[in-house]
Protein backbone atom coordinates (compact mmCIF):
# COMPACT_ATOMS: atom_id res chain seq x y z
CA UNK A 1 0.00 0.00 0.00
CA UNK A 2 1.18 3.49 -0.78
CA UNK A 3 0.57 5.60 2.28
CA UNK A 4 -0.99 9.01 1.70
CA UNK A 5 0.83 11.94 3.32
CA UNK A 6 -0.86 13.52 6.32
CA UNK A 7 -4.03 15.37 5.38
CA UNK A 8 -4.23 13.86 1.90
CA UNK A 9 -6.37 10.75 1.50
CA UNK A 10 -7.87 9.04 -1.56
CA UNK A 11 -11.15 10.87 -0.96
CA UNK A 12 -9.48 14.30 -0.53
CA UNK A 13 -10.43 16.92 -3.09
CA UNK A 14 -7.58 19.32 -3.77
CA UNK A 15 -7.63 22.56 -5.68
CA UNK A 16 -5.27 25.37 -6.57
CA UNK A 17 -4.97 27.98 -3.82
CA UNK A 18 -6.18 31.45 -4.82
CA UNK A 19 -3.53 33.22 -6.91
CA UNK A 20 -2.15 29.98 -8.39
CA UNK A 21 -3.04 28.28 -11.66
CA UNK A 22 -1.79 25.78 -14.19
CA UNK A 23 -1.12 27.22 -17.62
CA UNK A 24 0.33 26.05 -20.88
CA UNK A 25 2.94 28.52 -22.11
CA UNK A 26 2.41 28.17 -25.83
CA UNK A 27 5.28 30.49 -26.79
CA UNK A 28 7.88 28.31 -25.03
CA UNK A 29 5.83 25.10 -25.21
CA UNK A 30 6.08 24.50 -21.46
CA UNK A 31 3.67 23.86 -18.63
CA UNK A 32 3.89 26.39 -15.83
CA UNK A 33 2.23 27.17 -12.53
CA UNK A 34 1.46 30.86 -12.11
CA UNK A 35 1.92 32.09 -8.54
CA UNK A 36 2.18 35.44 -6.74
CA UNK A 37 4.96 37.37 -8.50
CA UNK A 38 6.53 34.24 -9.99
CA UNK A 39 5.86 31.40 -12.38
CA UNK A 40 7.52 28.01 -12.20
CA UNK A 41 7.96 25.36 -14.84
CA UNK A 42 6.58 21.89 -14.19
CA UNK A 43 7.75 18.89 -16.12
CA UNK A 44 7.38 15.15 -16.55
CA UNK A 45 4.14 13.67 -15.25
CA UNK A 46 3.22 16.75 -13.19
CA UNK A 47 1.24 18.63 -15.88
CA UNK A 48 -0.77 15.45 -16.64
CA UNK A 49 -1.61 15.12 -12.97
CA UNK A 50 -2.38 18.78 -12.26
CA UNK A 51 -4.65 19.28 -15.26
CA UNK A 52 -7.05 16.78 -13.66
CA UNK A 53 -7.58 19.04 -10.63
CA UNK A 54 -11.01 20.51 -11.22
CA UNK A 55 -12.30 20.97 -7.67
CA UNK A 56 -14.54 17.87 -8.11
CA UNK A 57 -12.28 14.85 -8.70
CA UNK A 58 -10.84 13.26 -5.58
CA UNK A 59 -7.21 12.18 -5.29
CA UNK A 60 -8.40 8.58 -5.79
CA UNK A 61 -10.32 9.50 -8.97
CA UNK A 62 -7.21 11.18 -10.37
CA UNK A 63 -5.00 8.18 -9.61
CA UNK A 64 -7.54 5.85 -11.22
CA UNK A 65 -7.92 7.99 -14.31
CA UNK A 66 -4.14 8.21 -14.84
CA UNK A 67 -3.74 4.47 -14.24
CA UNK A 68 -6.32 3.86 -16.98
CA UNK A 69 -4.91 6.46 -19.36
CA UNK A 70 -1.31 5.28 -19.11
CA UNK A 71 -2.09 1.57 -18.52
CA UNK A 72 0.23 1.67 -15.51
CA UNK A 73 -0.06 -0.10 -12.13
CA UNK A 74 -2.19 1.96 -9.72
CA UNK A 75 0.52 1.67 -7.04
CA UNK A 76 3.13 3.34 -9.23
CA UNK A 77 0.81 6.17 -10.26
CA UNK A 78 -0.36 6.70 -6.68
CA UNK A 79 3.20 7.15 -5.47
CA UNK A 80 3.89 9.95 -8.01
CA UNK A 81 0.54 11.65 -7.51
CA UNK A 82 0.75 11.67 -3.72
CA UNK A 83 4.35 12.92 -3.74
CA UNK A 84 3.44 15.82 -6.04
CA UNK A 85 0.25 16.74 -4.15
CA UNK A 86 2.06 16.58 -0.86
CA UNK A 87 4.86 18.85 -2.05
CA UNK A 88 2.52 21.43 -3.58
CA UNK A 89 0.20 21.43 -0.56
CA UNK A 90 3.17 22.07 1.68
CA UNK A 91 4.13 25.02 -0.54
CA UNK A 92 0.55 26.33 -0.34
CA UNK A 93 0.16 26.02 -4.11
CA UNK A 94 -2.64 23.49 -3.55
CA UNK A 95 -5.13 23.40 -0.74
CA UNK A 96 -7.67 20.96 0.62
CA UNK B 1 20.02 35.30 -36.76
CA UNK B 2 18.37 33.76 -33.71
CA UNK B 3 15.87 35.85 -31.81
CA UNK B 4 16.42 36.57 -28.11
CA UNK B 5 14.31 34.61 -25.61
CA UNK B 6 10.98 36.29 -24.98
CA UNK B 7 10.29 38.35 -21.85
CA UNK B 8 8.55 36.77 -18.84
CA UNK B 9 7.20 39.91 -17.17
CA UNK B 10 5.74 43.22 -18.22
CA UNK B 11 5.88 46.18 -15.89
CA UNK B 12 2.99 48.37 -17.07
CA UNK B 13 3.49 51.83 -15.61
CA UNK B 14 -0.02 53.05 -16.31
CA UNK B 15 0.53 56.54 -14.95
CA UNK B 16 3.09 58.61 -13.09
CA UNK B 17 0.35 60.37 -11.13
CA UNK B 18 0.39 59.44 -7.43
CA UNK B 19 -1.03 60.91 -4.21
CA UNK B 20 2.25 60.07 -2.45
CA UNK B 21 5.63 61.73 -2.98
CA UNK B 22 8.15 59.17 -1.67
CA UNK B 23 11.73 60.43 -2.03
CA UNK B 24 12.92 57.02 -3.35
CA UNK B 25 10.27 56.64 -6.06
CA UNK B 26 11.43 54.36 -8.89
CA UNK B 27 9.92 56.67 -11.51
CA UNK B 28 12.34 58.86 -13.47
CA UNK B 29 13.11 62.41 -12.32
CA UNK B 30 11.28 63.70 -15.38
CA UNK B 31 7.74 62.44 -14.77
CA UNK B 32 5.26 61.96 -17.61
CA UNK B 33 2.03 63.93 -17.38
CA UNK B 34 -1.57 62.76 -17.75
CA UNK B 35 -1.98 64.25 -21.22
CA UNK B 36 0.86 62.05 -22.49
CA UNK B 37 -0.57 58.78 -21.12
CA UNK B 38 -1.59 55.94 -23.45
CA UNK B 39 -5.36 55.46 -23.67
CA UNK B 40 -7.26 52.26 -22.86
CA UNK B 41 -7.12 50.93 -26.41
CA UNK B 42 -3.36 51.45 -26.60
CA UNK B 43 -2.78 49.71 -23.27
CA UNK B 44 -5.05 46.82 -24.34
CA UNK B 45 -2.95 46.46 -27.45
CA UNK B 46 0.24 46.46 -25.36
CA UNK B 47 -1.21 43.62 -23.26
CA UNK B 48 -2.19 41.63 -26.36
CA UNK B 49 1.23 42.07 -27.91
CA UNK B 50 2.92 41.15 -24.63
CA UNK B 51 0.94 37.90 -24.31
CA UNK B 52 1.66 37.10 -27.96
CA UNK B 53 5.38 37.69 -27.39
CA UNK B 54 5.52 35.34 -24.37
CA UNK B 55 4.94 37.52 -21.31
CA UNK B 56 3.33 35.50 -18.50
CA UNK B 57 2.77 38.08 -15.79
CA UNK B 58 1.76 41.73 -15.96
CA UNK B 59 2.47 44.06 -13.07
CA UNK B 60 0.14 47.07 -13.13
CA UNK B 61 2.16 49.81 -11.54
CA UNK B 62 2.73 53.55 -11.65
CA UNK B 63 2.74 56.08 -10.04
CA UNK B 64 -0.49 54.90 -8.56
CA UNK B 65 -2.22 52.60 -11.07
CA UNK B 66 -5.52 53.10 -9.26
CA UNK B 67 -5.46 56.71 -10.46
CA UNK B 68 -6.39 55.30 -13.90
CA UNK B 69 -10.17 55.01 -14.36
CA UNK B 70 -9.72 52.07 -16.78
CA UNK B 71 -7.75 49.81 -14.43
CA UNK B 72 -10.62 47.31 -14.03
CA UNK B 73 -10.99 47.08 -17.79
CA UNK B 74 -7.26 46.47 -18.27
CA UNK B 75 -7.25 43.74 -15.61
CA UNK B 76 -10.13 42.08 -17.47
CA UNK B 77 -8.15 42.25 -20.72
CA UNK B 78 -5.13 40.68 -18.98
CA UNK B 79 -7.28 37.86 -17.65
CA UNK B 80 -8.82 37.20 -21.06
CA UNK B 81 -5.27 36.89 -22.44
CA UNK B 82 -4.33 34.47 -19.63
CA UNK B 83 -1.78 36.95 -18.25
CA UNK B 84 -1.29 36.76 -14.49
CA UNK B 85 -2.20 40.20 -13.16
CA UNK B 86 -0.54 41.85 -10.20
CA UNK B 87 -1.60 45.24 -8.87
CA UNK B 88 1.23 47.24 -7.31
CA UNK B 89 -0.51 49.92 -5.27
CA UNK B 90 -0.15 52.29 -2.34
CA UNK B 91 -3.74 51.39 -1.39
CA UNK B 92 -4.77 54.95 -0.58
CA UNK B 93 -7.32 55.08 -3.44
CA UNK B 94 -8.73 51.60 -2.81
CA UNK B 95 -12.32 51.17 -1.67
CA UNK B 96 -14.63 48.18 -1.33
CA UNK B 97 -16.49 48.76 -4.61
CA UNK B 98 -13.32 49.10 -6.71
CA UNK B 99 -11.76 46.06 -5.12
CA UNK B 100 -14.88 44.04 -5.85
CA UNK B 101 -14.76 45.11 -9.51
CA UNK B 102 -11.05 44.23 -9.72
CA UNK B 103 -11.77 40.85 -8.12
CA UNK B 104 -14.56 40.15 -10.62
CA UNK B 105 -12.31 41.23 -13.49
CA UNK B 106 -9.88 38.48 -12.43
CA UNK B 107 -7.11 40.26 -10.53
CA UNK B 108 -4.67 37.58 -9.34
CA UNK B 109 -2.57 39.33 -6.69
CA UNK B 110 -2.04 42.65 -4.91
CA UNK B 111 1.25 44.09 -3.76
CA UNK B 112 0.43 46.77 -1.20
CA UNK B 113 3.13 49.23 -0.17
CA UNK B 114 3.72 50.64 3.30
CA UNK B 115 6.24 53.40 3.97
CA UNK B 116 6.72 52.51 7.65
CA UNK B 117 4.91 50.96 10.61
CA UNK B 118 4.37 54.25 12.43
CA UNK B 119 2.06 56.99 11.20
CA UNK B 120 4.75 59.64 11.71
CA UNK B 121 7.39 57.69 9.81
CA UNK B 122 4.99 56.79 7.00
CA UNK B 123 3.74 60.36 6.56
CA UNK B 124 7.26 61.75 6.60
CA UNK B 125 8.18 59.55 3.62
CA UNK B 126 4.88 59.43 1.70
CA UNK B 127 3.97 63.04 2.40
CA UNK B 128 0.25 62.27 2.58
CA UNK B 129 -1.70 62.85 5.79
CA UNK B 130 -3.91 59.94 6.83
CA UNK B 131 -2.29 57.53 4.39
CA UNK B 132 -1.40 54.90 7.00
CA UNK B 133 -5.00 54.42 8.17
CA UNK B 134 -6.16 54.16 4.55
CA UNK B 135 -3.51 51.54 3.81
CA UNK B 136 -4.51 49.46 6.81
CA UNK B 137 -8.15 49.67 5.74
CA UNK B 138 -7.10 48.64 2.22
CA UNK B 139 -5.16 45.64 3.57
CA UNK B 140 -8.19 44.47 5.52
CA UNK B 141 -10.42 44.75 2.44
CA UNK B 142 -7.93 42.78 0.33
CA UNK B 143 -7.62 40.15 3.04
CA UNK B 144 -11.41 39.84 3.22
CA UNK B 145 -11.65 39.44 -0.58
CA UNK B 146 -9.30 36.46 -0.51
CA UNK B 147 -7.01 37.91 -3.20
CA UNK B 148 -3.42 36.94 -2.24
CA UNK B 149 -1.51 39.91 -0.86
CA UNK B 150 2.14 40.86 -0.49
CA UNK B 151 3.08 43.77 1.74
CA UNK B 152 5.97 45.79 0.38
CA UNK B 153 8.22 47.84 2.61
CA UNK B 154 10.96 49.96 1.08
CA UNK B 155 13.59 50.36 3.78
CA UNK B 156 16.28 52.98 4.34
CA UNK B 157 18.16 54.69 7.12
CA UNK B 158 15.03 56.08 8.81
CA UNK B 159 12.85 52.93 9.03
CA UNK B 160 15.32 50.06 8.78
CA UNK B 161 15.20 49.45 12.53
CA UNK B 162 11.45 48.72 12.29
CA UNK B 163 11.75 45.51 10.25
CA UNK B 164 10.53 43.22 13.08
CA UNK B 165 7.42 45.42 13.47
CA UNK B 166 6.89 45.31 9.68
CA UNK B 167 6.66 41.52 9.84
CA UNK B 168 4.32 41.75 12.84
CA UNK B 169 2.05 44.10 10.85
CA UNK B 170 2.10 41.72 7.87
CA UNK B 171 1.09 38.77 10.06
CA UNK B 172 -1.59 40.85 11.76
CA UNK B 173 -3.05 41.88 8.39
CA UNK B 174 -2.93 38.31 7.01
CA UNK B 175 -0.46 38.91 4.19
CA UNK B 176 1.01 35.70 2.75
CA UNK B 177 4.14 37.42 1.54
CA UNK B 178 6.32 40.31 2.58
CA UNK B 179 8.89 42.13 0.52
CA UNK B 180 11.56 43.98 2.46
CA UNK B 181 13.32 45.97 -0.23
CA UNK B 182 16.22 48.23 0.56
CA UNK B 183 15.97 51.45 -1.43
CA UNK B 184 17.51 51.18 -4.88
CA UNK B 185 19.60 54.23 -5.64
CA UNK B 186 18.46 55.44 -9.06
CA UNK B 187 16.61 58.64 -10.00
CA UNK B 188 14.89 59.96 -6.88
CA UNK B 189 16.64 57.42 -4.66
CA UNK B 190 20.05 58.53 -5.92
CA UNK B 191 19.09 62.18 -5.40
CA UNK B 192 18.41 61.23 -1.76
CA UNK B 193 21.30 58.80 -1.32
CA UNK B 194 22.92 60.80 1.45
CA UNK B 195 19.68 60.94 3.42
CA UNK B 196 18.58 57.33 2.90
CA UNK B 197 21.56 54.97 2.62
CA UNK B 198 21.84 52.81 5.75
CA UNK B 199 25.17 52.15 7.38
CA UNK B 200 26.80 48.73 6.99
CA UNK B 201 25.80 47.95 10.60
CA UNK B 202 22.18 48.85 9.86
CA UNK B 203 22.25 46.65 6.76
CA UNK B 204 23.65 43.72 8.74
CA UNK B 205 21.03 44.22 11.45
CA UNK B 206 18.26 44.25 8.83
CA UNK B 207 19.56 41.00 7.32
CA UNK B 208 19.53 39.40 10.79
CA UNK B 209 15.93 40.57 11.33
CA UNK B 210 14.89 38.99 8.03
CA UNK B 211 16.65 35.71 8.83
CA UNK B 212 15.06 35.57 12.29
CA UNK B 213 11.61 36.01 10.75
CA UNK B 214 12.27 33.38 8.07
CA UNK B 215 13.14 30.92 10.83
CA UNK B 216 9.67 31.36 12.33
CA UNK B 217 8.00 30.14 9.09
CA UNK B 218 4.50 30.82 7.82
CA UNK B 219 5.44 33.91 5.83
CA UNK B 220 7.04 34.01 2.43
CA UNK B 221 9.74 36.70 2.43
CA UNK B 222 11.49 38.50 -0.41
CA UNK B 223 14.54 40.45 0.67
CA UNK B 224 16.29 42.96 -1.57
CA UNK B 225 19.60 44.39 -0.32
CA UNK B 226 21.21 47.70 -1.30
CA UNK B 227 24.23 46.79 -3.37
CA UNK B 228 26.26 49.84 -2.31
CA UNK B 229 27.72 47.81 0.55
CA UNK B 230 28.47 44.79 -1.65
CA UNK B 231 31.63 43.68 -3.46
CA UNK B 232 29.89 42.00 -6.39
CA UNK B 233 27.04 43.46 -8.40
CA UNK B 234 23.50 42.15 -8.64
CA UNK B 235 22.34 40.46 -11.89
CA UNK B 236 20.24 43.54 -12.64
CA UNK B 237 16.82 42.63 -14.15
CA UNK B 238 18.22 39.11 -14.75
CA UNK B 239 20.25 40.63 -17.59
CA UNK B 240 19.45 43.52 -19.96
CA UNK B 241 16.57 42.60 -22.28
CA UNK B 242 16.39 39.03 -21.03
CA UNK B 243 13.33 38.72 -18.79
CA UNK B 244 11.69 42.08 -18.21
CA UNK B 245 10.05 44.71 -20.32
CA UNK B 246 8.81 48.01 -18.97
CA UNK B 247 6.30 50.28 -20.67
CA UNK B 248 6.06 53.86 -19.38
CA UNK B 249 2.78 55.86 -19.18
CA UNK B 250 3.44 57.45 -22.58
CA UNK B 251 4.34 54.14 -24.25
CA UNK B 252 8.11 54.16 -24.14
CA UNK B 253 9.50 50.64 -23.94
CA UNK B 254 12.48 50.12 -21.64
CA UNK B 255 14.57 47.19 -20.36
CA UNK B 256 14.14 48.60 -16.82
CA UNK B 257 12.44 51.59 -15.20
CA UNK B 258 15.68 53.59 -14.86
CA UNK B 259 16.93 53.09 -18.43
CA UNK B 260 16.05 56.57 -19.64
CA UNK B 261 19.34 57.83 -18.21
CA UNK B 262 21.24 55.90 -20.91
CA UNK B 263 22.52 58.49 -23.43
CA UNK B 264 22.92 58.36 -27.22
CA UNK B 265 20.12 55.92 -27.93
CA UNK B 266 16.50 56.47 -28.89
CA UNK B 267 13.77 55.07 -26.69
CA UNK B 268 11.30 53.08 -28.77
CA UNK B 269 7.58 53.67 -28.30
CA UNK B 270 4.62 51.32 -28.78
CA UNK B 271 3.04 54.08 -30.88
CA UNK B 272 5.77 53.64 -33.52
CA UNK B 273 6.64 49.93 -33.48
CA UNK B 274 5.32 46.60 -32.24
CA UNK B 275 6.46 45.28 -28.89
CA UNK B 276 7.97 42.29 -30.66
CA UNK B 277 10.07 44.48 -32.99
CA UNK B 278 11.20 46.58 -30.04
CA UNK B 279 12.12 43.56 -27.91
CA UNK B 280 13.85 41.68 -30.70
CA UNK B 281 15.59 44.23 -32.88
CA UNK B 282 15.62 47.73 -31.35
CA UNK B 283 19.09 49.19 -30.70
CA UNK B 284 18.08 49.94 -27.08
CA UNK B 285 17.24 46.33 -26.20
CA UNK B 286 20.30 44.97 -27.99
CA UNK B 287 22.71 47.53 -26.56
CA UNK B 288 23.71 45.47 -23.50
CA UNK B 289 22.06 42.14 -24.23
CA UNK B 290 24.15 39.03 -23.62
CA UNK B 291 27.91 39.41 -23.17
CA UNK B 292 29.31 40.71 -26.49
CA UNK B 293 29.16 44.37 -25.41
CA UNK B 294 31.28 43.76 -22.32
CA UNK B 295 34.61 45.46 -21.76
CA UNK B 296 37.19 44.14 -19.29
CA UNK B 297 37.12 43.17 -16.47
CA UNK B 298 33.68 41.69 -17.32
CA UNK B 299 34.65 40.13 -20.64
CA UNK B 300 37.00 37.54 -19.15
CA UNK B 301 35.13 37.16 -15.86
CA UNK B 302 33.78 33.74 -14.95
CA UNK B 303 30.70 35.42 -13.44
CA UNK B 304 29.68 37.25 -16.61
CA UNK B 305 26.68 35.04 -17.28
CA UNK B 306 25.62 35.13 -13.65
CA UNK B 307 25.64 38.85 -12.89
CA UNK B 308 25.65 40.14 -16.51
CA UNK B 309 28.10 42.87 -15.52
CA UNK B 310 25.68 44.27 -12.94
CA UNK B 311 23.55 47.29 -13.60
CA UNK B 312 23.97 49.51 -16.69
CA UNK B 313 22.09 52.43 -15.16
CA UNK B 314 24.25 52.32 -12.07
CA UNK B 315 27.39 52.25 -14.23
CA UNK B 316 26.02 55.27 -16.10
CA UNK B 317 25.02 57.20 -12.98
CA UNK B 318 28.25 56.57 -11.08
CA UNK B 319 30.96 56.30 -13.74
CA UNK B 320 29.49 58.30 -16.62
CA UNK B 321 29.64 55.35 -19.02
CA UNK B 322 26.84 52.78 -19.16
CA UNK B 323 29.15 50.14 -20.67
CA UNK B 324 31.51 50.16 -17.71
CA UNK B 325 31.50 47.38 -15.15
CA UNK B 326 29.03 48.18 -12.38
CA UNK B 327 31.20 50.03 -9.82
CA UNK B 328 29.71 47.88 -7.06
CA UNK B 329 32.06 45.18 -8.38
CA UNK B 330 35.39 45.18 -6.56
CA UNK B 331 37.07 44.52 -9.92
CA UNK B 332 35.81 47.86 -11.27
CA UNK B 333 38.41 50.65 -11.36
CA UNK B 334 35.65 52.89 -9.94
CA UNK B 335 34.92 50.67 -6.93
CA UNK B 336 37.15 52.59 -4.51
CA UNK B 337 35.35 55.81 -5.44
CA UNK B 338 32.02 54.17 -4.59
CA UNK B 339 33.32 52.94 -1.24
CA UNK B 340 34.42 56.47 -0.38
CA UNK B 341 31.13 58.04 -1.39
CA UNK B 342 29.29 55.46 0.74
CA UNK B 343 31.46 56.41 3.72
CA UNK B 344 30.66 60.08 3.21
CA UNK B 345 26.98 59.38 2.67
CA UNK B 346 26.37 57.54 5.91
CA UNK B 347 27.88 60.43 7.87
CA UNK B 348 25.72 63.15 6.32
CA UNK B 349 22.22 64.32 7.24
CA UNK B 350 20.68 66.27 4.36
CA UNK B 351 16.95 67.00 4.03
CA UNK B 352 14.80 64.79 1.81
CA UNK B 353 13.94 65.81 -1.75
CA UNK B 354 10.42 64.64 -2.47
CA UNK B 355 9.19 63.26 -5.78
CA UNK B 356 7.24 65.83 -7.79
CA UNK B 357 6.43 66.80 -11.35
CA UNK B 358 8.96 69.28 -12.63
CA UNK B 359 7.54 72.73 -13.29
CA UNK B 360 6.99 73.42 -16.96
CA UNK B 361 7.54 69.80 -18.01
CA UNK B 362 5.45 69.07 -21.05
CA UNK B 363 6.02 65.33 -21.37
Amino acid sequence: MTKAPPGIAEETVLFFARGHRLQHDRVRDLWIVQAPEKAFVIEGAAPHILRLLDGKRSVGDIIQQLANEFSAPREVIAKDVLALFSELTEKNVLQI
Amino acid sequence: MTLPSPPMSLLAELTHRCPLSCPYCSNPLELERKAAELDTAAWSSVLEQAAELGVLQVHFSGGEPMARSDLVELVAVARRLNLYSNLITSGVLLDEATLESLDKAGLDHVQLSFQDVTETGAERIGGLKGAQARKIAAARLIRASGIPMTLNFVVHRENVAHIPEMFALARDLGAGRVEIAHTQYYGWGLKNLNALLPSREQLEESTRAVEAERAKGGLSIDYVTPDYHADRPKPCMGGWGQRFVNVTPSGRVLPCHAAEIIPDVSFPNVKDATLSEIWNISPLFNMFRGTDWMPEPCRSCERKERDWGGCRCQAMALTGNAANTDPVCELSPFHEQLVQSVEQSVQSLPALTYRRFSPGSSR
